[in-house]
């Protein structure tokens, strides 16, 4: 007998009893189900992340400035300012793991335009800040290096900025904003960014060169001294420790600190956080996987288990097919396939339910949708070979029965 | 006990003996049996429950060896071919009647009786063309399609007879065949072997009915394990009763 009429006589023997082909089948489609959608989740849920930290930028580091100690009370990262200008300037030209650096200098200011105003978040910064934050213009075009020297009244304001001192929709570009009552020209507005993580507003800031910050916005100006943080951009993704290690050196030569004495600043590694949150959302879809590869043996053995009875039941018929000629080996491949077909249509259903529960979870939380073909076709191999597995032992029975017996089996 | 002389006998036992052992128990269920059927035969064996006459039967139909003794099918020895060889026999120049009509349930008669052709290997079409002439053969033509739950006893066991037809064979073992059957129908089953062996077939019957065995032209009775007698006799024609409205041309 072939192999299709043998498949063809699997289906139709299965069709025979389909509430419990179905049930029995429901082992391998949940498990199949579980497998393809976890790793669908544990995917989305780490392109999500990967999402929230390309967000805030691509291989960045943070420098902080050091702590203050007044009196014996010490300050957090940043309350004593102890980054320079030129430390900057050397990070951002001496160091070949580093691409661009740009300060970030923030004050709240209040925004006027015409007869509406906003209270923001102002940010002088120079143009490097926009590469080192993959943030692009939505119109217009960035202030360049020598406005950000020259202290030009130019000024690149947030989404968020334009919707509440303008209007959704309308184009600022050109247009003259006060910032306490010192006239900027917008010169672009950024693109969007949305959140971040802890539900800051990125785009609810505006962004003026630093010496125009420096003369216009804040209070008072620390001379060489940076009030603020430098954001640094690593050479490339596998960098940012070297540039970690490079600026770190490179501060504590510049700030003459002996081998003992603690750093009077702070690098921080955003890439290094983020491989982490990566790691942890790996190991746990790998766990997942795990309990959903248990529910597919589960499933297998709920195959075995129906395969048993099947042959027991169909004693007296597998006596007629071996008495009219049937070889022990027709017999065997007949069960095997049966037990191969419930597996394949178990893990079929059970690779549409996945798909289905991973498409709906990642509308929900607005994840990139992610049915990797390779795990539906590892999810399938593994259920066919959970059919061939537990249907072995069943088949092989069968096709030992004893003619005489199985014909006289009541 | 060749009765035909000069023609090759279709089955020829030659000293067959058969034991069973259960634990230390030797159970002897054939001791010795001699017996040759000539082609065209229709034979009856008789025998009382425990003569052996069911390890005989087994052992014609190729399901069992004997532990002794030669079986000599068409000329060739099949005692001691293996399981597939067995089945290919089986398959090829056998045809298995039995007393429950053992038809796959919810399974049509018409794919019943291809069954054997399925495991020779033989294609779609020739195999739905020789099925359904097998149970034209046995006057089913129009129960084609049918399930063995909407035919009546007697019609289920001309499926099965047109089941062992179908590949052609050379011998047709009946196992108690009209053991579930009515006296009426029963006549009709054994018109049918009778018609068949006018058509050239070899039958061999086992039966505990002498009413049944009287239909055929020799009869073979076992007991203990041994042939006690031998005889051949007129066999009475089966004329079903003229107000069976399926009567076999």
């Amino acid at each position: 007998m072939n192999l299709l009429e043998t498949i063809r006589l699997a289906i139709r023997a299965l069709l025979r009893s389909k509430t419990r082909s179905v049930l029995t089948a429901l082992g391998i489609i949940i498990g199949v189900g579980a497998v393809i959608a976890m790793v669908a989740i544990g995917d989305g849920a780490r392109a999500s992340v990967q999402r929230v930290f390309d967000s805030m930028g691509t291989n960045m580091l943070i420098v902080l400035p050091g702590s203050s100690n007044s009196g014996g009370a010490r300050g957090g990262f940043g309350s004593q300012p102890s980054l320079t200008w030129d430390d900057l300037e050397a990070i951002r030209t001496q160091l070949p793991s580093v691409r661009a650096a740009a300060p970030e200098l923030r004050s709240s200011a209040q925004l006027s335009s015409g007869e509406t105003n906003w209270a923001t978040s102002v940010v002088g910064t120079t143009p490097d800040f926009f590469e080192v934050r993959n943030w692009p213009m939505a119109l217009g075009a960035r202030f360049s290096e020598s406005d950000a020297e020259l202290g030009s009244k130019v000024v690149i304001l947030g989404q968020t900025v334009v919707d509440n001192l303008y209007g959704k929709g309308v184009d600022p570009v050109g247009q003259v904003v006060r910032i306490k009552s010192t006239p900027f020209t917008v010169v672009a507005v950024a693109a969007r960014k949305g959140q971040s993580p802890v539900g800051q507003d990125f785009d609810n800031t505006a962004f003026i060169p630093t010496t125009s910050f420096r003369r216009s916005v804040q209070s008072q100006s620390l001379g060489a001294y940076i009030t603020g943080v430098v954001y640094v951009q690593a050479a490339s993704a596998g960098q940012t420790a070297q540039a970690q290690q490079d600026i770190t050196q490179l501060l504590r030569e510049r700030h003459r600190l002996d081998e003992g004495e603690a750093d009077d600043f702070d690098v921080r590694n955003l890439a290094e956080l983020a491989s982490g949150q990566q790691e942890s959302t790996r190991t746990l879809s790998l766990l997942l996987a795990a309990i959903a590869a248990v529910s597919l043996v589960v499933g297998g053995i709920g195959i075995m288990n129906i395969m048993l009875v099947s042959v027991t039941e169909r004693t007296r018929e597998i006596g007629v097919r071996v008495a009219i000629g049937a070889r022990p080996r027709d017999i065997l491949l007949q069960f095997l396939v049966e037990a191969l077909t419930l597996s394949m249509l178990g893990g079929l259903l059970g690779a549409a339910l996945g798909a289905g529960v991973a498409q709906l979870l990642a509308a929900q939380f607005q994840w990139p949708m992610l049915v990797r073909p390779d795990v539906v076709l590892l999810a399938l191999g593994f259920s066919a070979a959970v059919g061939v597995g537990f249907g072995l032992y069943p088949a092989r029975k069968a096709s030992r029965l004893d003619p005489i017996d199985a014909l006289r089996y009541e | 006990m060749e009765a035909v002389d000069g023609a090759q006998p279709l089955v020829a036992l030659r000293a067959v003996s058969k034991v069973y052992r259960t634990g230390d128990v030797e159970v002897r269920a054939l001791r010795g049996v001699d017996l040759a059927v000539q082609p065209g035969e229709l034979v009856s064996i008789m025998g009382t429950s425990g003569s052996g006459k069911s390890t005989l039967m087994n052992i014609l139909g190729c399901l069992d060896k004997p532990t002794q003794g030669q079986y000599l099918l068409d000329g060739k020895d099949v005692s001691r071919l293996d399981r597939d060889a067995l089945a290919r026999v089986r398959n090829r120049t056998l045809g298995f009647v039995f007393q429950s009509f053992n038809l796959l349930a919810r399974t049509t008669a018409l794919e019943n009786v291809e069954l054997p052709l399925l495991y020779a290997g033989v294609k779609t079409k020739e195999r739905h063309a020789r099925a359904k002439d097998a149970l034209q053969r046995v006057g089913l033509g129009d129960r084609l399609e049918h399930h063995p739950k909407q035919l009546s006893g007697g019609q289920q066991q001309r499926v099965a007879i047109a089941r062992a037809l179908v590949g052609r064979p050379r011998l047709i073992l009946a196992d108690e065949p009209t053991g579930n059957l009515d006296s009426r129908t029963s006549v009709e089953v054994m018109a049918l072997f009778q018609q068949l062996q006018r058509e050239g077939l070899t039958l061999i019957i086992v039966t505990h009915e002498p009413d049944i065995a009287a239909y055929t032209g020799r009869v073979v009775v076992v007991r203990d394990g041994r042939i006690v007698s031998d005889k051949r006799q007129p066999a009475q024609p089966a004329v079903p009763l003229p107000e069976e409205e399926e009567a076999v041309p």
